[in-house]
């Protein structure tokens, strides 16, 4: 399959980019041996035995890892204190089952009912509940407590790997993971992508055989026993992805990203302050995006003003000198906010959202806006409003924000009326764009081309449709990039497209000399537009 | 078994805002925080048949409650009222890190 050379070679999907070569570890799941089962009480005792030594296990693994992968095993630790599961399995043991037997008779009905399920996300959950059915059945035959034992450097080929297996490898001289089954979704798999471990799923069956091994995570593929040649090949792909990352992280040091002798800058966007903590973050030109509606979830009642001028306060206070431009609250559409978003209505995506909820709720908008005229007082902030379509909402907007900023004047408090932008995203607004007596723009990229793709963006069933690359889309983005030129008013753009290697061609073309993408697309970014002003493809 | 249960009945419902739906994270949060209630706390997805025993993680997980469904919730003992209250307003909430 690999450029002809001969060996085996197997395709799977992608869970985990990187590069892996070294010993093939075979993983078998299924543990054979009997166990003699004693009487109904010490079949009783052993499982409730067998359940809190497992507990105990699982809680250790999760204090080692941490983060997510704690958060993983909680759903273990949950099942495990289930009255209602657990209650069945001894009312079997009382009937007269072994306590392994009833165990697992009990957790392969809940694994079925898993498997059965239409939903990937609860297909995956079921390697969550197979890792527990085994921890059990082993501590039950006495066979509990060897951990794996994976030479450095090696690639595990399993059917399916549990999650507290994964966490029991040490996987610090690196290696890979080389899945029969499992999915990209599975818990295991992220595991893997947050520790940068190559990671590969659904390889179909590979035959009982081999030594070596080399894992393309990118390439989703495992090739056995290599010849010469297929390790020559498989390492100069290894060779130019690690370079391919290497250089784009010193690209990242150079001040100034250009094309055909033009600056362009480069900003990033950020969901939560914590975003700032990327380590490519500190080459930003600024914050191009700073979303607001963390500030919405996970939490019970809207965030007074204190708590979001905090928020505001520290990003203007990460980017010194820089600009930084934050969008108020974008709620509605595919982003509802109990107490503030309407409910019921029929299409949300072209309902009250974005700017339009704002103003119909000025009472929440109020608070935003005193926390935002406090803020800008502390450094470069920009503001702009989320789906506007008449240039009618952007002065009903600024009405607001400078009755708010001469009332907290008047009561002597610093604040002062920020630069004022809109999001281009609705087609109306970008065709009108002269209209508008913004000081930037910035085009909303998604939103642009669902609305005027007459696209969805989450129904899958229209990715093919939905191109940002078409004609109709550019058309616009060039309209909004050639009235900023003229008007001497600057136009970002902080949709997907900015972060696409493939689109950036066109976004140039279209005029576009300010972008802002994902912190770590930051470095592929700067990258790509090097290579393209030196006359290079998108590579 | 619940409707003749001593005293009264609290009911509530509420919208799952959660992104994926009831999966692992919002369910374990769920049965946590009934845990903590003395009452016993029985939840559906609007209009289902049987009601589920809201502190078995098993049960929650296997009630498929997509994204946009209504939960309801009823309880029944000393601190009943409290527990619909609480639990009503974490699905609110999508399920905030720390609670539960």
């Amino acid at each position: 399959m690999q450029g002809g050379a001969a060996g085996l070679a197997y395709r799977g999907r992608t869970a985990s980019i990187g590069f892996a070569h070294g010993p093939l570890v075979r993983v078998d799941a299924g543990a054979g041996g009997e166990r003699v089962a004693g009487t109904l009480v010490e079949e009783a005792l052993a499982l409730r035995k067998a359940i809190d030594l497992a507990s105990g296990q699982i809680a250790d693994l999760a204090a080692s890892a941490g983060g997510e992968a704690a958060q993983i095993l909680e759903f273990q630790v949950a099942l495990l204190e289930d009255e209602d599961l657990i209650e069945a399995i001894f009312a079997s043991i009382g009937e007269g089952r072994p306590a392994d037997v009833a165990w697992r008779a009990t957790l392969d009905e809940q694994i079925a009912a898993y498997n059965s399920a239409e939903d990937e996300y609860l297909q995956a959950r079921s390697s969550d509940l197979a890792d527990l059915r085994d921890r059990v059945v082993h501590i039950l035959r006495g066979d509990a407590g060897e951990p794996l034992k994976i030479p450095s450097g090696g690639v595990v080929c399993a059917d399916d790997l549990p999650p507290s297996r994964f966490l029991e490898i040490d996987w610090s001289g690196g290696g890979g993971l080389a899945l029969l089954h499992g999915s990209p979704t599975s818990h295991v798999a992220m595991l893997a992508r947050a520790r940068g471990i190559p990671m590969v799923v659904q390889l179909g069956a590979i035959p009982d055989a081999g030594a070596t091994a080399l894992l393309d995570g990118e390439g989703a593929t495992l090739e056995l026993d290599p010849s010469a040649e297929q390790v020559r090949i498989f390492e100069k792909r290894r060779e130019s992805h690690r370079k391919s990352r290497a250089s784009a992280r010193a690209i990242l040091r150079r001040p100034t990203a250009s094309w055909r002798g033009e600056h362009v800058k480069l900003l990033i966007n950020i969901q939560r302050v914590d975003d700032l903590d990327h380590a490519d973050a500190q080459y930003a030109d600024g914050i191009g995006l700073m979303r607001t509606e963390f500030l919405l979830s996970g939490r019970s009642d809207l965030p007074d003003e204190e708590t979001q001028f905090q928020a505001y306060d520290a990003v203007l206070r990460w980017a010194g000198q820089r600009p930084v431009t934050i969008r108020t609250f974008d709620a509605g559409g595919d982003k509802p906010v109990p107490g503030f978003t309407l409910d019921g209505e029929a299409n949300p995506f072209l309902g009250v959202r974005g700017l339009r909820l704002c103003l119909a709720r000025p009472e929440i908008f109020a608070v935003q806006l005193c926390a935002l005229a406090r803020a800008a007082v502390r450094g470069n902030l920009k503001v702009m409003f989320p789906m506007v379509t008449s240039a009618d909402e952007l002065e009903a907007g600024r009405k607001l924000f400078a009755g708010i900023v001469q009332r907290l004047q008047v009561d002597g408090i610093a604040a002062m009326l920020p630069e004022l932008g809109i999001m281009v995203e609705v087609p109306a607004a970008a065709l009108a764009v002269a209209s508008f007596k913004a000081s930037f723009l910035s085009i909303g990229s998604n939103d642009l081309a669902q609305y005027v793709l007459a696209c969805d963006r989450s129904n899958g069933a229209l990715a093919p449709l939905m191109d940002p690359l078409h004609p109709a889309v550019l058309e616009l983005i060039a309209r909004t990039a050639e009235h900023g030129r003229r008007a001497g008013i600057s136009v970002s753009l902080c949709g997907d497209m900015a972060g696409d290697p493939r689109c950036l061609p066109a976004l140039l073309n279209c005029g576009l000399r300010e972008l802002s993408v994902n912190a770590s697309a930051l470095a592929q970014i700067k990258q790509t537009i090097d290579r393209l002003s030196s006359g290079g493809g998108v590579g | 078994m619940l409707d003749k249960a001593d005293g009264q009945i609290f009911t509530g419902s509420v919208r799952l805002v959660h992104a994926v739906g009831m999966h692992a994270r919002p369910a374990v949060k769920l049965t946590k925080l009934a845990k903590k209630f003395q009452a016993q706390i029985s939840v559906r997805v609007a209009g289902a048949p049987e009601w589920i025993n809201a502190k078995s993680v098993a049960k929650i997980m296997a009630m498929r409650a997509a994204h946009g469904s209504t939960i309801e919730i009823k309880a029944s003992g000393s601190d009943a009222e409290a527990a619909v209250a609480a639990l009503v307003d974490l699905v609110a909430s999508d399920f905030p890190d720390g609670a539960g």
